[in-house]
């Protein structure tokens, strides 16, 4: 019960550490941050180790329109017991359109009580967000919503 | 080009009781979105806050004092208040006590000020106490000291209406800035009034104009600025937006139409700290 | 400084699951160039944010430039026994900042 189940990894070491499909796309990007890039599919086969991941279980509540895309707030929860044997490990928000498209990622651990997590992120444009979850039992699943984000006017 | 659409439109809207302007002002649903309960609070006399010109995501973020960033600037102000300054070695409590004291101070400013024979604001106020009974430099405008100061000196005053004082000798500077809020200004050529009497509610490209009662939001959380800022601050941007040479914070144009734009908020709540887009 | 706030309920059941709010000012500041100067500005940003109940972690959010300034975070814990949260926040510039809060579990 006293047992630390998550620790600070580096993405090298994470990468590393989770399995063959990802050795190679680590050989392929030189170990480079995945977080630095612009393509979603990519990073999102990064994280999953190229296992589609299904829709469903994920919740992510968004507005349909942000008035501004600076502080857009976000709600994602996770459809899992949280057990020691069955928990919901992660979850990271994806921005499809951001000039960096990683935009958080969240561990949890079965004393989190739930998968659940509320918090502000900005966004460049309209745009599609993803949120994706892995399980402990190795499994993604994939939650999708879009945010109108209004630009022009009298900003100010 | 801008003007001559908007005259167009203004003809328009006269002729017809419709907007068919080209795509400058466009009708929008302001307020609609705001639950019953809220529209009681933010709306008084049939003046509007702009808490109802924003969206229920903006809102809720002002509605619980946690998820408000603005009250970050409160608690610094708190940290400010007991902290001694200046060669009087004094903080704002050795005068006042706690802060709650200056409840019903802040919705009474800008005031005429007897000594330099012209309007004073609340955050020239503060500054005054710093140099006068603190003998410590006047915090610079837009600092984070002033603002947070500025911010929970509002703040102990929240829910109270704002209540500005335009007659007596305040009168001769509340005309000037009512000349202010109607003078066109800038390249486009436009005036305060313009947005703010004439079209709230409807659309200015994608943002939805508010009625312009700011009197009880300033200082306010903006998402745009992703910080806490102040009304002048607000006024140079609307300035630079029509293409005007915006004023000096803390000058006396900005005043004395603080004090213009406070009175058109006479009545509504102190919100501070207000959360906007 | 107490640059932070935290929110979290003073008292629980035993096995209650807890809401925990969270904000602390900090600029997030993106790398980009002065306006002006067209000097580079470092990026600086809250990169990892840590809540432990009893020294023990139980949620970790990894951040990126993505994030809102001041960051605003929410999130829930088991409570099953009395105890101390502590709330760490580390930005590149290699600040650490803490917040802490008891809860008595009845």
């Amino acid at each position: 019960m006293n047992e630390v189940r998550i620790k600070v990894i580096d993405r090298r070491e994470f990468l590393v550490t989770s399995g063959a499909a990802i050795a190679a796309l680590t050989a392929l990007t030189s170990g480079a941050l995945a977080r630095e890039t612009k393509d979603p599919t990519k990073l999102l086969q990064e994280i999953t180790g190229g296992a589609a991941p299904t829709e469903g279980k994920v919740k992510l509540e968004m507005p349909e329109i942000a008035e501004n895309g600076a502080t857009v707030p976000v709600k994602v929860s996770v459809d899992s017991p949280m057990t020691d044997k069955d928990y919901c490990e992660s979850v990271t928000l994806i921005a499809t359109k951001n000039p960096s498209v990683y935009v958080c990622a969240f561990k949890f651990t079965p004393d989190s009580g739930k998968a659940w997590v509320s918090t502000r992120i900005r966004m460049a444009q309209t745009q599609e967000v993803w949120a994706v979850a892995k399980m402990s039992d190795g499994k993604f699943y994939i939650g999708k919503t879009t945010v109108k984000v209004t630009i022009g006017g009298c900003g100010g | 080009m801008f003007r001559k659409r908007y005259r167009m439109g203004g003809i328009a809207l006269s002729a017809l009781g419709t907007l068919v302007m080209a795509g400058v002002f466009t009708l929008g649903a302001g307020g609609a979105s705001a639950c019953e309960e809220c529209k009681g609070k933010y709306e008084v006399d049939g003046k509007k806050s702009g808490y109802l010109y924003s969206t229920p995501a903006t809102q809720a973020i002002q509605d619980d004092d946690f998820t408000n960033p603005g009250f970050l600037w409160v608690e610094r102000g708190r940290q400010l208040w007991a902290k001694k300054e200046g060669e009087a070695n004094k903080s704002c409590k050795d005068c006042h006590g706690e802060p709650e004291k200056l409840r019903g101070v802040f919705p009474t400013y800008p005031k005429f000020d007897p000594k330099t024979k012209k309007l004073i604001n609340i955050e020239q106020r503060i500054n005054r106490c710093r140099t006068e009974q603190m003998k410590a430099k006047a915090w610079k405008w837009e600092s984070d000291e002033l603002l947070s100061m500025t911010t929970l000196v509002g703040y102990v005053s929240r829910g109270m209406p704002v209540n500005v004082k335009v007659d007596g000798p305040a009168k001769p500077f509340f005309e000037k800035g009512k000349a202010f809020y109607f003078q066109r200004r800038g390249q486009l050529d436009m005036a305060c009034k313009h947005c703010h009497i004439d079209f709230p509610g409807q659309y200015i490209r994608a943002d939805l104009l508010s009625e312009g009662r700011a009197g009880g939001a300033f200082p306010l959380y903006r998402l745009k600025w992703q910080k806490l800022g102040s009304l002048h601050r607000r006024f140079r941007g609307c300035n630079k937006q029509v293409r005007a040479k915006p004023y000096k914070a803390g000058s006396d144009e900005y005043v004395n139409l603080e004090l213009y734009v406070k009175w058109r908020s006479n009545g509504l709540p102190v919100e501070v700290p207000a959360v906007r887009r | 400084m107490a640059k932070a706030r935290v929110k979290v309920p003073k008292k629980a059941k035993k096995g209650e699951i807890i809401t925990i709010k969270t904000l602390i000012k900090h600029k997030m500041q993106r790398a980009t160039k002065d306006k002006k100067t067209g000097k580079p500005i470092p990026r600086n940003i809250i990169h990892t944010f840590e809540a432990k109940f009893n020294g023990k972690p139980f949620l970790i959010g990894e951040w990126d430039t993505g994030v809102s300034a001041n960051p605003y975070c929410a999130f829930t814990h088991r409570v099953n026994e009395s105890g101390e949260y502590e709330f760490v926040w580390k930005d590149d510039a290699g600040q650490t900042y803490t917040a802490k809060a008891k809860i008595e579990v009845a």
